[in-house]
């Protein structure tokens, strides 16, 4: 007897909300550093926030334990430069991978994760995580350094990427930053920042939360505020019935949202992709042979194997050239680094025209994925270590999987039967959806040099920057916006006062936060108004867009503000926080459309196609688009791809950086330690 | 015979996670750190919690690694995908799915940790 319907057919009665409950109630907190979002970025922000002398407060709204998109685990440790057996120097890898996202990337914030992500994954590994293979279950693989005991991935040349045991990456996090005195404020969920002065003088000094298991509003002040919220989800897609698996369904861009509202300027986020949504099959569960499985033979229905080939189409004669840079070619950049790969830093793949070949009868459905016809150590790196490790792949697919007797050594894992045309790529767990399913790419908070936001004191790190990584660009760059914001929040004499406007902020954003308690008009869950607001995504900022389309997508989600939403009910705390999601999701749509009236022509790099506007990526529109709500409406501008070499930032990577990491005491260079170069 | 009563659709999907009332004491720590607070204490101390909201859960497994007794907790994929989710023994030709009747024995290996 496990669930709600069993628990009442017992015939016990109705549970009372298990929490007490405090609507209304006011908790007041004062910090110096106070960090929106405890997962990957956000717990590194506050480690280092902390280390640098600060008092920290992270605002969580799951449990930070095992929070966040990241919070599950992680696999594979990417750009880590610095790391001694690299042979790819951080400037390099850095301008590569800004050219291969068409220069739409953040560049400041790229930089310094090549710059630290090594040396974040040091302090990991300080912490308790696994990085290396001291023991030797696989020595002698080409993929091992037997000096360190690392581990490389993709590229085992020129070894910047690497595979960790990071199953409990998130529990070690949240143990340090116990162990500092970092206050975690937990189910809480953001719902506004809190915004002071005019002008020059306009800053962040705190945020609001709501408790999400007792309804109490919190209210925070801080002398400085990082942002790092993740991706929004649940935007154009939305079912809970056939939900898929790839993002934490909870990061639903609440922070991006408090943003939008507070004014600070956002970059890139008309871009958005194709995305099966509810009807992807379980991540790295299903035959496929990308990222986790990168490598993995694909075979057909006769067991006939599809070729994997090099960049230049040539079908590589063994194993072991999947793994190495084709003749003539530099470095191959990894998976999951969310840019598009050129010629020139190109993966293996397999081969691309299998459609065609599928439809010709050259090869017969099903496919599957033959672990057993790799070398042990191979085998082993992909089932064992990265699908063990990497959190939603850990239990979901190796317990899952082995304990209903699947064995990598003897069995093949069936790819999904699809049209022919959906085994173009390796990923064939995405499975299928229709073009209008879209999901969050890219966007988010424009930053400087010290990853700032726009709005004075409101940092930002992890996928809440527009044109970040994955899991070791969110904790690199959270380790680095921790430092800058407790350096910010010294410089701060004494900690922000209530004013009257402060005191207006927050009665208004109050009534807000508990309006759902008392719906006007017939009351609407919030199930229902995600799907709604997810429909009006599809159909006027999907993939094909107009300028009379997005206008009218403006109204619709205008006329819901007015109506449905506020009809909102909520029947218990959790209610009213997935309630305020939806809220959130108006402001974020609202965004996206505004920014996609803004791009006056369509662009294959950022996947936005204008039916109005068809010329793809004409030169005047290579801009970086960055839109923000004004006080009399949306204002955007266009920045040079490389507004971050010009004025009044330095020419290069290295001075802007290295100007500013006067406090970085952090190198494990700078401390000389072993395995440091 | 049981009471019949007037309860709302079982929701899709059912369970997301299920317990054994024989391995599990009720501790829930599992209750504390998942994500999307699918489940519930149980209103009697030492029982299993209730799986509340099974449509809110990420499938990412944490309540497994949290939980110290194992196999009290088990993550169950929704029909939907597990059928999706098939494999075939070279040896033999002979295909499994997940959730079928009769599997083939665990594979008891661990993985690399």
């Amino acid at each position: 007897m496990s669930t709600w319907h069993e628990y009442l057919s017992s015939g016990k009665p109705l549970p009372p909300w298990p929490y007490p409950v405090r609507y209304g109630e006011e908790q007041r907190h004062d910090t110096d550093v106070l960090v929106l979002g405890g997962g990957i970025a956000g717990s590194h922000a506050a480690i280092n926030a902390r280390r640098a002398g600060a008092r920290v407060l992270v605002l969580e709204k799951e449990a930070a334990k095992w929070s966040g998109n990241g919070g599950a685990g992680v696999d594979h440790w990417l750009s880590a430069c610095t790391n001694p057996s690299s042979k790819v120097g951080p400037e390099e890898y850095t301008e590569r991978v800004l050219e291969d996202c068409g220069g739409y990337d953040c560049g400041p914030l790229r930089y310094v994760v090549a710059r630290e992500s090594w040396d974040t994954l040091l302090d990991c590994e300080r912490m308790g995580v696994r990085i290396r293979d001291k023991e030797g279950e696989f020595e002698g693989a080409e993929f091992r350094d037997p000096a360190t005991g690392l581990l490389f991935a993709y590229d085992y040349v020129n070894r910047a990427e690497l595979r960790v045991w990071g199953h409990d990456m998130k529990p070690r996090l949240h143990a340090e930053m116990r162990r500092l005195g970092v206050e975690l404020l937990e189910r809480a969920a953001l719902t506004s920042l809190i915004v002071e002065g005019d002008g020059e003088e306009r800053r962040a000094t705190g945020a609001t939360a709501l408790d999400t298991r007792t309804g109490a509003f919190h209210v925070i002040r801080a002398k400085a505020l990082v942002l790092a919220t993740g991706l929004p989800g649940r935007i154009w897609n939305f079912s809970t019935e056939y939900r898929s698996t790839f993002r934490d369904p909870n990061c639903t861009g609440e922070g991006l949202a408090a943003a939008w509202r507070a004014g600070v300027e956002l970059a890139r986020i008309e871009e958005s992709f194709g995305d099966s949504g509810a009807l992807a099959y379980v991540a790295y569960g299903v035959g496929n042979a990308h990222n986790t499985w990168h490598g993995c033979p694909i075979v057909d229905a006769k067991g006939r194997e599809v070729p994997w080939v090099d960049r230049d189409g040539k079908v590589l004669a063994t194993v072991e050239e999947r793994f190495r840079p084709a003749p003539g070619q530099g470095f191959m950049l990894g998976e999951g680094l969310r840019v598009p790969p050129s010629y020139e830093n190109q993966n293996k793949k397999l081969a691309p025209d299998l459609p065609e070949r599928i439809r010709k009868g050259e090869f017969e459905l099903p496919l599957y994925a033959d672990l057993s016809r790799l070398p042990e150590r191979e085998r082993r790196a992909i089932f064992g270590l990265a699908v063990g490790n990497e959190g939603r792949t850990r239990v979901p697919v190796y317990e899952a999987l082995t304990k209903a007797g699947f064995d990598p050594d003897l069995d093949m894992l069936e790819v999904p039967l699809m049209d022919p045309a959906n085994y173009g790529h390796s990923n064939f767990w995405a499975g299928v959806g229709a073009p209008q399913w879209r999901q969050w790419a890219c966007g988010g908070a424009l930053v400087d040099w010290d990853l700032m936001t726009s709005l004075q004191g409101l940092f930002a790190a992890g996928g809440a920057v527009y044109g970040a990584g994955a899991h070791s660009s969110a904790a690199a760059s959270g380790r680095y916006a921790g430092r800058r914001a407790a350096a910010h929040a010294s410089r701060i004499a004494s900690p922000p006062e209530d004013s009257v406007s402060t005191e207006e902020q927050l009665a208004r954003e109050k009534r807000r936060v508990y309006a759902p308690l008392s719906p006007l008009g017939r009351p609407i869950g919030w199930k229902e108004l995600n799907a709604g607001i997810g429909r009006v995504m599809q159909d006027h900022a999907g993939a094909a867009l107009s300028e009379g389309g997005l206008r009218e997508g403006l109204c619709r989600l205008s006329e819901i503000r007015e109506s449905e939403a506020a009809a909102l009910a909520a029947a218990n705390p959790h209610e009213l926080m997935r309630a305020h999601e939806c809220l959130a999701m108006l402001d974020i749509g609202e965004a996206v459309m505004e920014a996609s009236l803004a791009r006056g022509a369509s662009s294959e790099v950022l996947n936005f196609h204008r039916l109005d506007r068809p010329a793809l990526d004409p030169p005047e529109w290579r801009k970086l688009l960055v839109v923000r709500r004004g006080p009399a409406g949306t204002e955007s501008r266009l920045l040079p791809l490389d507004w971050h070499l010009k004025a009044p930032f330095a020419p290069t990577l290295a001075e802007n950086y290295e100007s500013r990491a006067d406090q970085y005491s952090g190198t494990a260079a700078a401390r000389g330690e072993e395995g440091a170069r | 015979m049981k009471e019949t009563y007037m309860l709302p659709n079982p929701p899709l999907p059912n369970r997301a996670v299920d317990f054994d009332p024989g391995l599990c004491n009720g501790c829930n720590l599992c209750v504390g750190i998942c994500r999307s607070d699918v489940l519930m204490p149980n209103p009697a101390k030492g029982e299993p919690p209730i799986v509340l909201y099974p449509d809110e859960c990420w499938y990412c497994g944490c309540c497994v690694l949290e939980c110290r007794r194992p196999g009290a907790i088990t993550m169950l994929h929704p029909l939907n995908q597990a059928v999706s989710i098939v494999w075939k023994r070279r040896s033999t030709g002979k295909s499994y799915r997940l959730g079928m009747k009769n599997p083939p024995p665990p594979n008891l290996r661990p993985p690399s940790s």
